[in-house]
């Protein structure tokens, strides 16, 4: 069996005193799409940013690609191809799309290839190239979350994490951000996807973790906990 | 008439000065959100290294021109004001990245008395006489107004590192990773970007262009003291603030709207003043303008920033 591309080991994450993240471990097998669940709170957002690199770890073990990269900074991290779309997107609000998007080609040395990739995201994300010269703070917000995701793109990642690319964004926007979010999985990319649209999340991804309370709870196929009593219960507003 | 024409190329040539040393403030605040009081102190820093060097060339390598050797000085100031501007940062500011915002500051304050008193111990705490190796005779008056040879320099190197400035932050992959820090540190370091790198770089080019004002302040006044960064600095701050500070475009115009207003304002304090005042009272237009900017427009000429939508 080959080495899953991320794997957390009873991973702890503390604010201070306070312990967000309880001891959790979970499992991504390259070219994965799988999902993290859960209510407000619960430490999905934490999870992903320990993983990224810009929040400590305060015990177990992150392994990406079968390295050990708790005390990596998150600079560095992004350079061996673990990208993170950060919650509430994170676009730099003072600068243009296009360098926006640059940013995301920020630690890259191979220019053609960049230009290459960038007219790529342009077929994928056709709103974004309209507004290229725009400054980025004047878009909406599921033109800000399409940047996101293009941005991350352009570095080429390996793994990609999206923290709640639907917030705040009305159906028909999701559905356009979920489609291209397929489209960069059937590309290969391995993505971790956390979402409180528990439904579309399940749906949408081949495996799935529950998180409760800073600890993993459920876990499965998406359609076995889609079907599963409980999570209905929990997450999908059935009594 | 020619009062005015005349103050107005004496504030001009003050105020490009004045600019130059605000960029170093609003780049820093502009990034860390911090005000660094020690700038003022950096370009005291390079006018005595520049002072000393030049004594030291004069010395050993007379035969060298006056251009050269005032050049030479210049690039020995700016390589040490670089490296000052560095050691700073790194030894005092980036432990305190995360405290809260007044420990910077009084660090920044301690700063500025620890480079005071260094040079102090060095350099004493008698004024010296910086060499004018540019004419400060006017050349031919040009509509009964007079400019120094060393004030058409101080104009053209003012304009070309402050064009050159523009160009880095708004057209280079540092520039744009500037900017990118500025706005927001931990996306930026999502991006790949080694923050820590760019503050420094932010603090490096700022000492650098301190060091340029320092050496031309003092080619221009010719004098050079430990603390002779005191007011230049606190004018520049005031620049900053003017202009609106974290903006480069404020900084470039709050130092020549205060070195306009201060020079114009010397012109005339005795006149407005019935005699009362005289033109060394020209320091009240700098505080006066700080205090009613900070009651009126706090956020100064440029400081209102894109909306953030959505």
């Amino acid at each position: 069996m080959t080495t899953p591309i991320l794997q957390l080991r009873d991973l702890r994450i503390a604010y201070g005193a306070i312990e967000a993240v309880k001891g959790i471990s979970l499992e991504l097998a390259a070219g994965e799409l799988v999902s993290l669940i859960g209510a407000n709170g619960a430490g999905k957002t934490t999870t992903l940013n320990a993983i990224a690199g810009t929040l400590g770890v305060a015990g177990g073990e992150l392994l990406y690609a079968g390295q050990r990269i708790e005390k990596l900074p998150a600079h560095k991290r992004l350079r061996q191809g673990l990208a993170l779309v950060p919650e509430g997107r994170g676009i730099f609000t003072r600068l243009t799309v296009e360098e926006n998007l640059r940013m995301g080609a920020y630690c890259r040395r191979d220019t053609e290839a960049v230009e290459a990739d960038m007219e790529r995201i342009f077929t994928m994300l056709p709103r974004v190239k309209e507004r290229l010269q725009q400054v980025a703070g004047t878009l909406s917000g599921g033109e800000q979350q399409m940047v996101a995701i293009g941005r991350a793109l352009l570095s080429r990642p390996r793994l990609l994490l999206l923290d709640e690319p639907s917030m705040g964004l009305a159906p028909l926007v999701v559905e356009k951000i979920f489609e291209v979010i397929r489209t960069v999985a059937a590309e290969g990319v391995t993505i971790l996807l956390v979402e409180q649209n528990a439904n579309l999340a399940l749906e949408f991804s081949q495996r799935a973790y529950v998180m409760e309370s800073g600890r993993i709870t459920l876990s499965g196929s998406g359609a076995d906990l889609l079907a599963d009593p409980k999570v209905r219960a929990a997450y999908l507003g059935e009594a | 008439m020619e009062t005015l024409l005349q103050q107005t190329v004496n504030g001009l040539v003050v105020g490009s000065v004045y600019a130059l040393i605000a960029l170093g403030y609003t780049m820093v605040y502009g990034i860390l959100g911090l005000i660094n009081f020690a700038h003022g102190d950096v370009l005291m820093v390079g006018a005595l290294v520049a002072l000393e060097a030049i004594r030291l060339i004069q010395l050993h390598a007379p035969e060298l021109g006056l251009v050269p050797t005032l050049l030479a000085g210049l690039a020995v100031a700016v390589v040490v004001c670089m490296i000052l501007g560095y050691t700073i940062e790194r030894t005092a500011y980036r432990r305190l990245r995360n405290a809260p915002r007044l420990a910077p500051l009084i660090t920044a304050i301690g700063v500025s008395f620890l480079l005071q008193t260094l040079a102090m111990i060095v350099w004493g705490r008698n004024y010296h006489t910086f060499p004018q190796l540019v004419s400060t005779t006017p050349v031919e008056p040009i509509a009964g107004v007079f400019i120094t040879p060393v004030q058409i320099v101080i104009l053209v190197v003012s304009a070309v590192l402050m064009i050159g400035l523009v160009l880095l932050v708004n057209k280079t992959r540092l520039g744009r990773a500037m900017r990118a820090t500025a706005e927001n540190h931990r996306v930026a370091s999502l991006m790949g970007v080694d923050t820590n790198k760019i503050i420094a770089a932010t603090f490096v080019i700022g000492s650098a262009l301190a060091a340029v004002a320092g050496v031309m302040y003092s080619s221009n006044y010719g004098i050079a003291h430990y603390a002779m960064g005191f007011m230049p600095g606190l004018k520049a701050f005031t620049a900053a603030v003017l202009g609106g500070i974290g903006n480069l475009a404020g900084a470039m115009l709050g130092g020549i709207v205060l070195g306009l207003v201060e020079s114009i304002g010397a012109g005339y304090i005795e006149d407005m003043s019935f005699g009362f005042l005289n033109s060394s009272y020209q320091d009240i237009f700098a505080f006066l303008i700080l205090g009613i900017v900070l009651i009126f427009r706090p956020t100064g000429l440029l400081g209102e920033r894109v909306a953030d939508r959505a």
